[in-house]
């Protein structure tokens, strides 16, 4: 993009004073800015993390006394997070006297998810059909009145799971973010982060292969 | 075959608006860009699916390092009228017996830097030369003999009622350590939380048209 500057040629004739051209090159002046411009639109891009809201239930103090909420049986779902992002679940209620074999699965697509999306099915698909919906302009509301009209439909749901999430010792705060956010894919209307109890850490144990470590109700610990 | 001569001509491409739009798109993202605030400890965060943007004020942040030292931050963004760190470092010198000069309360003001440093060291670390400073931060205490966060975030929730819980772990912490912050979060009856991730997105799942 060079710019030659051309010389005035004239032959004989009258005697014009020099003329300078007043064209600077900008060659290099583009090119810096070239660079800073694609510098700061990638740093501004990337720079802000994005953030996912969870909300824990309310701890129990220790002087009051409730009721633990009764759940059905055959709707709960126990997921626990074991050592290097192994994950194993349960359906129903933990039996103390016969340890159920747990199920192993992972964290890719035909793992975790399928397992609760083949629970979640009815109300996975309706917050599907719903979204294309809107998407394709059948449904006019905004953006905002989106989330809280799919949160209306997850209320409204009575036949997917209730999820518990229980944690082995040794899992990692990526297992964490993962398995809750398993949870928004799916769409899974009921979650609850809660602690292992003593049975769930022998079964874990079991299925590791690994010593167990706690056995009587009397030592649980919380 | 006879030469064609091509007349020798010089390709001159007027730069001059392309110069102006550049300088302008230059600008416009020099301004808005906002630094990315140093760290530390580096921290990779995990993945999810949220899109939803941090929020950049009233904000407390617990970082949890890899090597699980926990970090404390507040911000309240770039209005600092209301002056809510001096305020909560304040209370917790109070708490402590530890007077803080003006100086002191203002330097903490302006560096806006998550920081783990115990509240008995914190004269030394405000002291401390910038590239000195790394050698205090051993993570904030969070046992329950001396449970520090606990007070830091009592006091930034005393000060500034409506600030908003954010957490920002590595992926790699021991969930146990990530519970005891939970814990003491809830001790302090803050239930909800904002977990900081990367983005990214999930293929939508086809399986369930079966």
């Amino acid at each position: 993009m060079a710019e030659i500057i051309q010389e005035d040629k004239h032959k004989g004739g009258k005697k014009r004073p020099k003329k300078h051209s007043t064209a600077i090159d900008m060659t290099p002046m583009v090119d810096l800015m070239c660079l800073l411009i694609t510098f700061f639109m990638l740093t501004t891009a990337f720079a802000k993390p994005k953030v996912m809201e969870i909300a824990l239930p309310e701890k129990i103090k220790k002087n009051e006394k409730v009721e633990p909420p009764k759940i059905a049986e055959s709707r709960t779902l126990n997921i626990i997070m074991g050592p290097n992002d192994r994950v194993f679940w349960y359906p129903g209620k933990a039996d103390p006297a016969a340890l159920v074999p747990l199920k192993e699965t992972n964290f890719s697509a035909t793992g975790i998810r399928q397992v609760l999306l083949d629970r979640n099915r009815a109300l996975f698909k309706k917050i599907e059909a719903f979204k294309s919906d809107v998407v394709a302009g059948k449904i006019n509301i905004r953006q905002d009145s989106l989330q809280s009209a799919i949160r209306q439909l997850k209320k409204a749901d009575d036949t997917g799971p209730i999820v518990l999430i229980k944690f082995y010792k040794t899992a990692k705060y990526k297992n964490f973010v993962d398995i809750i956010d398993e949870m928004s894919i799916v769409g899974i209307a009921i979650y609850i982060v809660t602690d292992i109890d003593w049975i769930e850490q022998n079964m874990v144990e079991r299925a590791l292969g690994i010593p167990l470590t706690s056995s009587a109700p009397s030592t649980a610990k919380k | 075959m006879p030469k064609i001569k091509i007349p020798h001509k010089t390709p001159h491409v007027d730069m001059t608006p392309m110069v102006d739009l550049f300088s302008l798109l230059l600008t416009f993202f020099m301004l808005t860009a906002t630094m990315k605030p140093s760290e530390p400890a580096p921290v990779d965060t995990p993945f999810s699916i949220s899109e939803k943007p941090t929020p950049d004020k009233n904000i407390m942040t617990i970082t949890i390092a890899k090597d699980n030292r926990v970090f404390f931050n507040v911000d309240n963004g770039p209005d600092t009228i209301l002056h809510f760190r001096p305020k909560i470092l304040e209370e917790m010198g109070k708490r402590y017996n530890i007077v803080f000069t003006p100086q002191e309360l203002r330097y903490f003001e302006k560096n806006s830097v998550p920081f783990g440093v115990n509240i008995k060291e914190f004269k030394a670390y405000l002291a401390a030369k910038e590239n000195e400073k790394a050698k205090f931060e051993k993570g904030i205490p969070i046992d329950s003999t001396d449970n520090q966060m606990a007070l830091w975030i009592l006091f930034a929730r005393q000060v500034n009622p409506s600030v908003q819980t954010l957490i920002k772990g590595d992926n790699d912490v021991d969930y146990p350590l990530v519970k005891k912050v939970l814990d003491i979060l809830q001790d302090k009856n803050v239930n909800r939380f904002s977990l900081i991730t990367s983005l990214q997105k999930v293929e939508v799942v086809e399986e369930a048209k079966k």
